[in-house]
């Protein structure tokens, strides 16, 4: 029982952090139909910036609020320096796009800062909390935590203010949108640096845990993904569940099945999803009208 | 029309012999050619960067002392990024285009395979920097190497268990490159060492969680010590992990993350972890009577003077063949390829950054255990196992 929980409690912290992503998909997605590939490196923005800020001498509050600020700014110039330029261009080649902008940001991130794994200390402790025989860090319940907030804000973002619902009338359909006056390129904008800040966010938070380098956004991207998938693109309740979902099944698949196969738990559902619920779980079950 | 032919054969001939000639001056006054290839950039540039600073220190360093037999070193430095078909491409050019007489490189052992081929058949010696066994073993006549395998790792280690009254273990290992091949070697010197691993883990080189797999290691009853053979992130990783689980039996690392990054990524987890690693690492805690001591200080002094970094055993590992190499080259007296082989195979009483090296005709590393030393983390450094 006692090894149960922990691969549960495993399971949900690094499910925390593939939901995180996977909402960052589901943002963008949501304003634009782009399935943005470079959002694994704003979580490696996020964990690298704060990591040579703090050793820089700047106090580790203050140095993670300027590498969200400094990632959504990348966010913000991904999207006004190369979607917006594509304009007119098929949502394949605007994703096409979010690859080459995932590769360069890796490569200025090995000269910007430099190709070593990094780590942040622990927010508060790093003496494991004992439950049922299991163990968890408090670390793991800052990214709960973190991604718990992010959700309820982002739906109070969709459905109270103004903004958020320009956001979503501009992915319903973005030339009625543009009638009644909803500012096209300011909704894409500000999409893409809010998941540039979610995913900055999630960096910092799971650095403590996980570790950071110039590389670990692209196999975050693809769990992130498989997340967003499984629980229906552009659905954000949906991008939790499938993280968490992701998280726990690979844990699971880890300790009971075999570690050798861990990763393939991730894509295996993707196949799976693509194949029979290409919706998602709460995707929404939209249909096209001719 | 014959008589056009006539010119043009003579103008043919004229032309190579005045290349001939050319070429042949050119070889006269050329320096002591010696190659390499090393991943300086991409993945392995750990490995390559510092060997490729290293090389150009040392034959910098031999040049302006005089040479070697009176003639200057060429260094020849190719820079395969890791890949091992490139490292072939560059291995042929070394050979054919370049005319080297020795090689000095091949970072990683899947390019040092690669090449093997081609310096066996050009009969050129081959003093590889990689750290996999079957790199020597079989014996192959023009290939040698000078980093300690996996197997001694391993070795050291359950020496080590063994002293502490530990025979059984649980293992968990990387499954990249090195934890692979490591984890191979120590599963089948386990036996031979009285050792009996109970539980056989794995992870991927870029898993960030590795509590479920550690759970099951210590949910097998008679564990007594937990091995991670890994390298990167994955041990620092093990190691917060195996804190977070409480595991109360000793952690062992190897010698992958023998560097001070190990214990910064770690923090206060790593307190107590024991591994084995070259004398380069504690170069200034061995004792003053230590044969080794004022190789690894000087080595390691001169490289971080020079080049502002920290000193890495893969570095070592690039001093110690060109070393072994510049000997042997004095000894044959010749530039001679197969002379130079012959007593490079003879090299007896090198004392290098690995250790002392007793080469022979069956064993083309001629390291033994005491290339390692066992470690001990205790309040953030290192310290030597007596």
């Amino acid at each position: 029982m006692s090894e149960f929980l922990q691969f549960l409690f495993s399971g949900i912290t690094i499910g925390a952090v593939y939901a995180m992503v996977a909402l960052g998909f589901t943002i963008i997605y949501s304003a634009s139909d782009v399935i943005n590939f470079a959002q694994g490196e704003f979580v490696m923005l996020g964990g690298m910036c704060t990591v040579f800020l703090a050793a820089a001498g700047v106090p580790l509050p203050i140095a993670a609020l300027l590498a969200i600020v400094i990632t959504a700014g990348v966010g913000a110039a991904l999207c006004k320096l190369a979607i917006e330029q594509a304009r007119g261009a098929s949502v394949v080649a605007l994703i096409i796009i979010t690859i080459g902008a995932s590769v360069f940001l890796r490569g200025i991130a090995q000269v910007v800062f430099d190709k070593q794994l990094h780590r942040l200390p622990a927010f508060s402790g790093e003496q494991p909390i004992l439950i049922g025989g299991a163990t968890l860090l408090p670390q793991s319940l800052w990214v709960l935590g973190g991604a718990g907030v992010i959700v309820i804000a982002l739906h109070r973002f969709f459905r109270r203010t103004l903004f958020g619902k320009a956001i979503l009338a501009a992915a319903q359909n973005r030339q009625a949108a543009r009638l009644v006056g909803i500012n096209i390129n300011l909704v894409m904008l500000s999409s893409f640096a809010l998941s540039a800040a979610i995913g900055a966010l999630a960096g910092i938070l799971v650095t403590p845990i996980t570790l950071t380098s110039y590389d670990v956004g692209t196999m975050l991207a693809l769990k992130g993904f498989a997340a967003a998938m499984l629980g229906g693109m552009g659905n954000p309740v949906g991008a939790i569940v499938g993280g968490l979902l992701v998280g726990v099944a690979e844990a699971m698949g880890a300790g009971y099945i075999s570690s050798d196969y861990k990763d393939a738990a991730a894509f295996l559902i993707i196949l799976a999803v693509l194949s029979f619920l290409p919706q998602g779980l709460l995707g929404a079950r939209i249909r096209e009208r001719v | 029309m014959t008589r056009s032919f006539m010119g043009l054969r003579s103008v043919i001939a004229g032309a190579a012999l005045i290349a001939a000639t050319v070429s042949w001056a050119v070889e006269a006054a050329a320096d002591i050619k010696i190659g390499s290839v090393l991943a300086v950039t991409g993945r392995a540039s750990f490995l390559g960067d510092p060997e490729d600073k290293t090389l150009r220190m040392y034959v910098e360093r031999i040049n302006a002392a005089g040479g070697l037999l009176g003639q200057k070193i060429e260094l020849v430095v190719y820079d395969s990024a890791g890949d091992a078909a490139k490292a072939r491409t560059f291995a042929t050019r070394l050979i054919e285009e370049d005319g080297i007489i020795a090689m000095v490189g091949g970072s990683s052992t899947g390019e040092t395979m690669a090449m093997i081929p081609l310096f066996e058949e050009a009969k050129i010696p081959f003093i590889s920097l990689a750290g996999g066994i079957v790199i020597i073993e079989p014996v192959k006549p023009y290939t040698f190497k000078t980093p300690h395998t996996d197997r001694m790792a391993c070795q050291k280690i359950y020496g080590d268990m063994t002293a502490r009254g530990i025979s059984k273990i649980g293992l968990i290992s990387g499954s990249g490159g090195f934890g692979k091949s490591m984890r191979k070697q120590c599963l089948s010197a386990a036996k031979a060492n009285g050792i009996e691993v109970l539980a056989d883990e794995t992870y991927g080189p870029k898993d960030n969680d590795m509590t479920p797999q550690l759970t099951n290691i210590r949910n097998t009853a008679g564990v007594q010590a937990v091995l991670n053979p890994g390298f990167g992130q994955g041990p620092a990783i093990v190691t917060a992990n195996f804190k977070q689980l409480s595991i109360d039996v000793p952690l062992y690392q190897s010698h992958g993350v023998a560097s001070r990054k190990y214990i910064e990524l770690a923090g206060d987890a790593s307190e107590g972890v024991r591994l084995p690693a070259s004398a380069l690492l504690v170069a200034e805690n061995l004792p003053d009577d230590d044969p080794q001591k004022s190789i690894v200080v000087n080595y390691k002094k001169a490289y971080e003077a020079k080049w502002n970094e920290p000193v890495s055993t893969f570095g070592g590992h690039a001093y110690d063949g060109l070393f072994i190499l510049a000997e042997a080259i004095k000894r044959a007296n010749s530039l001679e390829p197969g002379k130079i082989r012959d007593e490079i195979e003879n090299t007896k009483g090198f004392m290098g950054t690995a250790g002392l090296v007793n080469m022979s005709a069956s064993d083309h590393l001629g390291l033994d255990l005491t290339a390692f030393r066992m470690l001990e983390i205790a309040k953030g450094e290192w310290t030597l196992v007596k």
